[in-house]
């Protein structure tokens, strides 16, 4: 190999990866300045850079009361819809995979509507409902409620569809088999079975719902979210504390991940 | 029958049946119906094989003893008590799944206690250690079922149903996952196991080979209905249908003319030979003149030079032509083709007293009497002979 070509493959490989550091960056650079801001101590509201060091951020989150009370909303709206759309999206995932009814084919395909449509239509459909039905004057914590449910629903079904796909129903007839009664069947196999699914549909729901602006912003007449919060103060000076909840949650998903990493690791270790 | 009524409630009385108990059971799909009003008895401790082709109803059948399927009609009882409504969880009864379905969340030993602890046993540890012991996997309790080998997850699902010593244990193709050497010595260990443990197997398979080796008694299935139950030996022989002479074993059934009794015998005329087939082998009515098929099995089938005496007192039928040859080894495998256009399957043992023929040989055949059997003429003679061996 002459040394022109060693360089050539050289530059190659290393293009490579240097392309791949540049594309990591490219994806992290934002998140590197929401946890940097959170350190920030500003020198005026309207101008957003690094001034100096704080920890005053991340001691006194609260300092905006509305900030505190939009996010203690999206939390709370975040697992009420979290808790009802993946026990009513598991139920119709065992509908739709282990009951033979007249349309079912074509509710397997209406499921993945509300996922294909486009917020902004959902959003206004559901306003224009809600005005319908003599709401329009209550729109509020529950309507967002409702909607977030709705628009849940169609995630959790589809999760948790394809991990029920996957499982041998044999196995829910040998645990009856062997002494299992319906209810302890569903306990000690189904469930254990099932659960991984369900509980990526509720992470998923929660997160979706946590982050939804455009159906919320719609649906939500005075009360206000963390989206909208966020997107309300940003005309006029975002308070560094948000910053503070952007890292949170950030962590907090890369703990998610990289557990379910680790614990998939385990898993496959042990059957190595 | 009037005896299911009678049947009192209690297991162990007098008059109850020690055993499982089939009375005209059916089940019927919304197309088709899978098993017909069938009624079987299967003796306490007996190892019993439901052999037939893939859709020939067995696996529903043990479906419905297992309770995983419920019955159109008929009634199923297990020592003197009806069973036919029952919920699964709560039959005697237990079963080995095709493909196993092992728990794959839980490791082998919990596996095997599943059952034991349904029923709250106090004896989980000893039992399921013992158990183990039995299957040869005591060093495996602690791995996760898909990290073990199809045979051991085979012997794992079998600990895990006999552990929890059912009144009958349920075999749906159990082997049929595995290879053809390790499925040959699965079957000698689980016939080993039934026979120290003791206990009642029904075994549904679609391999003939199977069922001959591991069951006391075989039923032979066919289209929802048993065309023949007996033991392996009697199935073999004396075949009574052209579905069971084919399915089990090969068989040359060739067409005859029935020219009536005579003593023990109904003398049929065999395309211009007369031959005789012993009556408690003859399975339809000697008509005279109705057409009928006499069926032999190959390896019963003589062959010899034209001419030469052939060791069968019945009359040689000359005319063969060796049509093709295949050395197996063990045994030779001649076609021969006869004057009326059939070809006949002849096996001989190659026990090296005799030359071997070639193709084109002119050859006479014959067979003792008492080795063939006589058919209806109604049934179709190539029934049950295209089984596939793949399993269903």
């Amino acid at each position: 190999m002459s040394p022109l070509q060693r360089m050539g493959r050289w530059v190659g490989q290393h293009l490579v990866l240097m392309g791949g550091l540049l594309v990591i960056v490219y994806m992290f650079v934002p998140i590197f300045v929401v946890v940097l801001m959170s350190f920030n101590k500003p020198k005026s509201k309207l101008i957003y850079r690094f001034d100096s060091f704080t920890l005053q951020n991340w001691l006194h989150p609260c300092t905006d009361q509305s900030m505190c009370s939009a996010l203690s909303r999206s939390i709370q709206i975040g697992l009420l819809a979290t808790v009802v759309a993946t026990v009513l999206g598991t139920l119709m995932a065992f509908a739709l995979v282990r009951h033979r009814f007249e349309g079912r084919a074509v509710a397997n395909l209406l499921v993945f509507l509300p996922m294909a449509s486009p917020e902004i239509v959902m959003g206004s459909s559901l306003l224009a409902l809600f005005v319908a039905a003599g709401f329009g004057g209550q729109l509020g914590f529950w309507t967002i409620l409702i909607a977030h449910i709705m628009f849940c629903l169609s995630f959790v079904v589809v999760t948790v569809r394809a991990r029920l796909a996957g499982l041998d129903n044999n196995l829910e007839q040998a645990a009856m088999d062997l002494y299992a009664t319906e209810a302890q069947t569903f306990r000690r196999v189904t469930l254990p079975l099932v659960f991984p699914g369900i509980l990526g549909a509720a992470l998923l729901s929660f997160s979706l719902s946590f982050d939804d602006f455009i159906i919320t912003n719609l649906n939500a007449g005075n009360t206000t979210t963390f989206p909208m919060y966020v997107w309300g103060v940003a005309q006029r000076g975002v308070p560094m504390q948000v910053n503070v909840v952007g890292t949170v949650m950030f962590l907090v998903s890369i703990a998610i991940v990289v557990g379910a990493e680790l614990n998939r690791r385990r898993q496959e270790k042990a059957l190595a | 029958m009037s005896q299911v009524a009678e049947a009192p409630e209690k297991s162990g009385d007098v008059g109850a049946y020690e055993g499982l108990r089939i009375r005209s059971l059916t089940k019927e799909f919304a197309s088709f119906t899978a098993v017909k009003s069938l009624d079987l008895d299967v003796p306490s401790g007996s190892f019993f094989a439901l052999l037939g082709p893939s859709g020939c109803g067995k696996t529903t059948t043990l479906r419905m003893v297992a309770g995983l399927e419920t019955p159109t009609s008929g009634s199923i009882e297990l020592s003197g008590k009806d069973i036919t409504w029952d919920k699964p969880y709560r039959r005697p009864v237990n079963t080995v799944f095709q493909n196993y379905a092992l728990f794959p969340h839980l490791d082998i030993y919990e596996n095997v206690a599943f059952g034991l602890r349904r029923r709250k046993s106090k004896e989980v540890d000893r039992s399921v250690r013992e158990m183990l012991q039995l299957v040869e996997l005591e060093s495996q309790t602690r791995k996760r079922p898909p990290q073990l080998s199809g045979g051991q997850q085979q012997r794992v699902a079998l600990a895990r149903a006999l552990i929890n010593s059912p009144e009958v244990l349920l075999l749906d193709e159990p082997l049929g996952a595995l290879d053809l050497k390790l499925r040959r010595s699965m079957q000698i260990e689980i016939k080993r196991i039934q026979t120290e443990v003791g206990l009642t197997f029904v075994h549904v398979t679609h391999d003939q080979e199977e069922a001959m080796t591991m069951a006391d008694t075989i039923a032979v299935m066919n289209q929802g209905v048993i065309e023949q139950m007996g033991a392996p030996a009697e199935l073999y022989d004396n075949p009574e249908t052209t579905f069971v002479a084919n399915f089990l074993g090969q068989s040359n059934l060739i067409e005859v003319e029935i020219r009536g009794p005579e003593g023990d015998f109904v003398v049929v005329d065999m395309q211009g030979t007369l031959a005789s087939i012993p009556t408690q082998r003859t399975h339809v009515q000697p008509t005279v003149g109705e057409k009928a098929w006499v069926g032999i099995r190959p390896e019963k089938v003589l062959i010899a030079e034209v001419g030469a005496s052939i060791d069968a007192p019945g009359n040689s039928i000359p005319g063969g032509v060796v049509s093709d040859v295949s050395f197996i080894g063990v045994s030779t495998q001649y076609l021969v083709r006869m004057p009326w256009g059939q070809e006949i399957q002849v096996f001989e043992q190659n026990t090296g007293r005799r030359r071997l023929f070639r193709q084109g040989e002119q050859v006479d055949i014959s067979w003792h009497p008492e080795y063939a059997f006589l058919l209806d003429h109604h049934q179709d003679a190539s029934a049950g002979v295209d089984k596939v061996d793949a399993p269903s």
